[in-house]
């Protein structure tokens, strides 16, 4: 029996409280599925499965809040008869899977944004009255996991519009980033966390990052021409949705970086352990306050465009609380960018157990000294913090070194 | 295409990526994105809707002219003349 | 406001034969002891006296022979009425009904009309078993070229025949005997009524109850017993059941999202199927849950009371069906 705990979406994650349980016993839980909705400090998280078999028992119900690490589910093991090899997705341990017990066919990996209708098709046949059917999708509502009040449990009308009114953020979520807006926007705000747990979040992982981690800061300015050139005649022959933001080739160069000093993409726990995935936590802040830490996991192997595309997901749903277990908690090494229109440089505060932290400043065009020429470039004020515990001076400075490699020489990412 | 329904499109979708603000105060001259604190991610986002909904192309070079509500709204009447 | 009289569906029957009678000359009316005995359900009692034996005519028992003479009366320029005594011995007139009256526009190119008028008495509830309960309401109904009335209220008692005489082709009119005592209000000045449409008996949000003949006041008397209980439900009484108005029925359902159908015929290939089909056919995206049936249990109808009651659908029936498809 697979026992399925309540997973740590950070280190500063104490508990959590099972919210809504998507799978119920009996149902086939394949990897990757969400087996349930979780509140956390950081908001409602759907918290995924990377077991497969068949759902035993739930041990915790709806409404608990169990500490990290309890067994929230059984799940019962599909048997081992013939093994198959799923094609290796970089980064994962090949899968063993049951051919004869699963009974839907095994699904190609994809990129996160096609996530959602791989479920669909994957989802067991529900029954729902042809009208609720029709509201549902008019109003792009997921009723997956509903219970239907209508006969033989089917999901009716009556349903969907309880869903409407007690959930309407499902309804703007699902929808498409950029929706049409002469639709009256439903004056809802996402289902945030309390407000004060965000903020006690957050105030607890720094006061332990500034009380435990001795920070050292290096600096560096890089020249960002090269870099705004490739960007720009990459942007000129897309269409504008395909288009690339700094913020992407930022990204990838770190995880490069990270790449050639290993010692940075790693955790401090009694000692320098390092990761062997490169997974780049992201700061998205909030318009209300509060900040929010995807992670773009595997970033060195994934290509700027696709980059960019895991954004345009990722940081709608980080600003609507919507993210997923995997999204959160893994990150190996953080990011935080001030973006345009802001300050010249940001000191961070390491994520702990991590050990390092990046800080993007404003990209301005300042006077730069080249070969013995004044010209005036587009440059950024990149700052490093790292935990003096765990590496010293010379390692932040070749890492910075290596960032600044990758961002005069685009082609290379 | 009107100037007002230019300026209310635009509204609209402002108000969408910054709910909490009041996007028909802003002054004609006055940079939307400070104005409304509106970062590099949600500007592309608000370049995107507005290419998608008034079906005008913006090429990159050209982001520079709608930093404000007048340059915007005349470059988008210029665009679909 | 025009006053309302105490009316027994007999009496309704017979005011609207008298009416026709009195107002076109070409009217007659024909069928087996319609004359001397007054009818087997008295519906034409007194009637011979007041017309003589020439407008209200005996005949011999011989089904397919008379309905075959009004089929020629009719295409002759008179406005025949024969009365079928049940719809049980209609099966020996339905050549002439089907092969003449319904196909002869047809097959004269447009240049016969059979304006004749049909009676059947028909239903059970009368314990006359199996050979006399018949509802043979799908029959008729599945036969283009003739126009299928049910006659499940009292105004319709009062007025489908008289709106029947104005077609110009062949009208079968079902009567409940069943219903023959049943007294009801109806307006004073009760006449012709409308043979296109289906009614809307009773305005309800919550589900459509589709009906007709001998369901339309189980339904509206269950309608009642619903709502004490909160449960909102509309009554349609078809009416019509060819051409089938199905445009009254749709609109309801577009408004409840949820159907039942009541009828006495049998299940299979019935007036509730054609009902369900359409709906599925034409509303299927506004259904809230599946259409369901009410009808007739599938055996010869039984003899003695019980079990008679047993074999068609009764206010309690509908009643709990509707209750089980609200509640769950």
């Amino acid at each position: 029996m697979i026992e399925f705990q309540m997973p740590s979406l950070g280190a500063d994650m104490e508990d959590g409280t099972l919210v809504e349980w998507r799978k119920k016993p009996g149902d086939i839980i394949r990897r990757g599925d969400i087996i349930a909705d979780v509140d956390t400090q950081k908001g409602l998280i759907e918290i995924e499965v990377f077991d497969e078999g068949i759902l035993e028992k739930h041990l915790v119900m709806e409404g608990q809040k169990v500490p990290v690490g309890t067994v929230l589910a059984l799940i019962k093991p599909l048997k081992e008869a013939k093994n198959v090899e799923v094609e290796k997705t970089e980064g994962e341990v090949p899968e063993k899977r049951e051919e004869l017990e699963i009974p839907h066919p095994i699904i190609e990996k994809k990129p996160m944004i096609s996530r959602e209708i791989e479920e669909k098709t994957e989802m067991p046949r529900i029954k729902i009255s042809p009208l609720a059917k029709r509201i549902a999708e008019e109003n792009k509502i997921d009723y997956s996991k509903i219970k239907g009040t209508g006969p033989e449990g089917s999901i009716v009308k009556g349903d969907i519009e309880k869903l409407m009114i007690s959930m309407p953020q499902e309804a703007e979520v699902t929808e498409p980033e950029v929706a049409e807006p002469e639709v009256a926007e439903p004056e809802v705000k996402p289902q945030a966390p309390a407000w004060d747990a965000l903020r006690m979040a957050i105030a607890s992982s720094m006061s332990k990052s500034n009380k435990e981690i001795p920070h050292y800061y290096l600096e560096k300015r890089m020249n960002m021409s090269k870099a705004m050139d490739w960007l720009k005649e990459r942007n000129r022959e897309r269409p504008i949705q395909k288009r690339l933001l700094p913020v992407a080739i930022l990204i990838k160069a770190v995880a490069k970086a990270l790449d050639e000093v290993p010692d940075l993409n790693a955790v401090w726990e009694g000692s320098l352990q390092r990761k062997n995935e490169i997974n780049i936590g992201f700061v998205v802040s909030l318009r209300s306050g509060g900040i929010v830490l995807p992670a773009i996991l595997n970033a060195d192997t994934k290509p700027v465009d696709e980059i960019m595309e895991i954004l345009n997901d990722l940081i709608p749903r980080a600003r609507a609380f919507k993210l997923r277990s995997s999204e959160l908690g893994q990150s190996t090494f953080t990011i935080t960018s001030i973006g345009e229109g802001g300050a010249d440089k940001i000191f961070g505060l390491i994520y702990p157990p991590q050990v390092g932290i990046v800080g993007f400043g404003e990209i301005s065009e300042q006077p730069v000294a080249e070969g013995g020429m004044l010209g005036i470039k587009p440059v950024i004020d990149v700052t490093l913090a790292a935990d003096h515990r765990a590496t010293d001076g010379l390692v932040g400075s070749r890492f910075l070194a290596a960032l600044n490699k990758y961002l005069q020489n685009p082609d290379n990412l | 295409m009107s100037e007002e329904e230019i300026k209310k499109t635009i509204f609209q979708l402002l108000k969408r990526i910054a709910p909490e603000t009041e996007p028909s105060e802003l002054m004609p001259e006055e940079n939307i994105r400070e104005a409304l604190n509106i970062d590099s991610f949600d500007a592309l986002q608000f370049i995107v809707a507005i290419s998608e909904k008034l079906k005008v192309e913006i090429p990159e070079e050209d982001y520079g002219k709608t930093t404000n509500l007048k340059s915007l709204v005349s470059y988008i009447q210029n665009k679909t003349k | 406001m025009s006053k309302y009289i105490n009316l027994s569906y007999r009496d309704a029957l017979k005011s609207a034969i008298r009416e026709a009678l009195k107002n076109d000359e070409r009217v007659f009316l024909m069928g087996e002891d319609v004359g001397h005995y007054g009818g087997a359900f008295a519906v034409s009692k007194g009637l011979l006296q007041e017309f003589g034996p020439e407008r209200i005519m005996d005949v011999p028992l011989s089904e397919s022979g008379f309905t075959g003479s009004g089929i020629g009366a009719a295409l002759a320029g008179m406005k025949p009425i024969v009365e079928v005594m049940t719809v049980n011995f209609s099966l020996l007139a339905m050549d002439q009904i089907i092969n003449n009256a319904a196909t002869l526009l047809h097959m004269s190119g447009g240049q016969l009309n059979v304006p004749v008028v049909i009676r059947m008495g028909c239903g059970i509830g009368r314990q006359l078993a199996a050979q006399h309960s018949h509802s043979w309401e799908p029959f008729y109904a599945h036969v283009p070229g003739l126009i299928v009335l049910s006659v499940g209220t009292h105004e319709d008692a009062r007025g489908m025949l008289l709106s029947a005489l104005e077609s110009p082709d062949p009208v079968i009119l079902f009567e409940y005997t069943s219903m023959l005592n049943l007294e009801k209000e109806i307006p004073e000045d009760a006449g012709a009524v409308d043979i296109r449409q289906a009614k809307v008996l009773k305005q309800g949000k919550d589900l459509s109850l589709i009906t007709y003949g001998t369901g339309v006041y189980k339904c509206l008397e269950a309608a009642d017993i619903l709502a004490g209980e909160g449960m909102d439900v509309e009554v349609i009484d078809l009416r019509v059941l060819r051409p089938m108005d199905e445009e009254t029925f749709l609109t309801s359902i577009t408004k409840t999202h949820r159907a039942l159908v009541v009828e006495d015929a049998w299940r299979s290939v019935s007036i509730s199927s054609e009902v369900a089909a359409r709906i599925m056919e034409k509303a299927f995206y506004e259904l809230d849950a599946p259409v369901e049936r009410l009808c007739g249990v599938e055996v010869p109808i039984p003899y003695p009371k019980h079990l008679e009651d047993a074999s068609v659908p009764q206010v309690y029936d509908i009643v709990e069906k509707v209750t089980k498809m609200l509640r769950p």
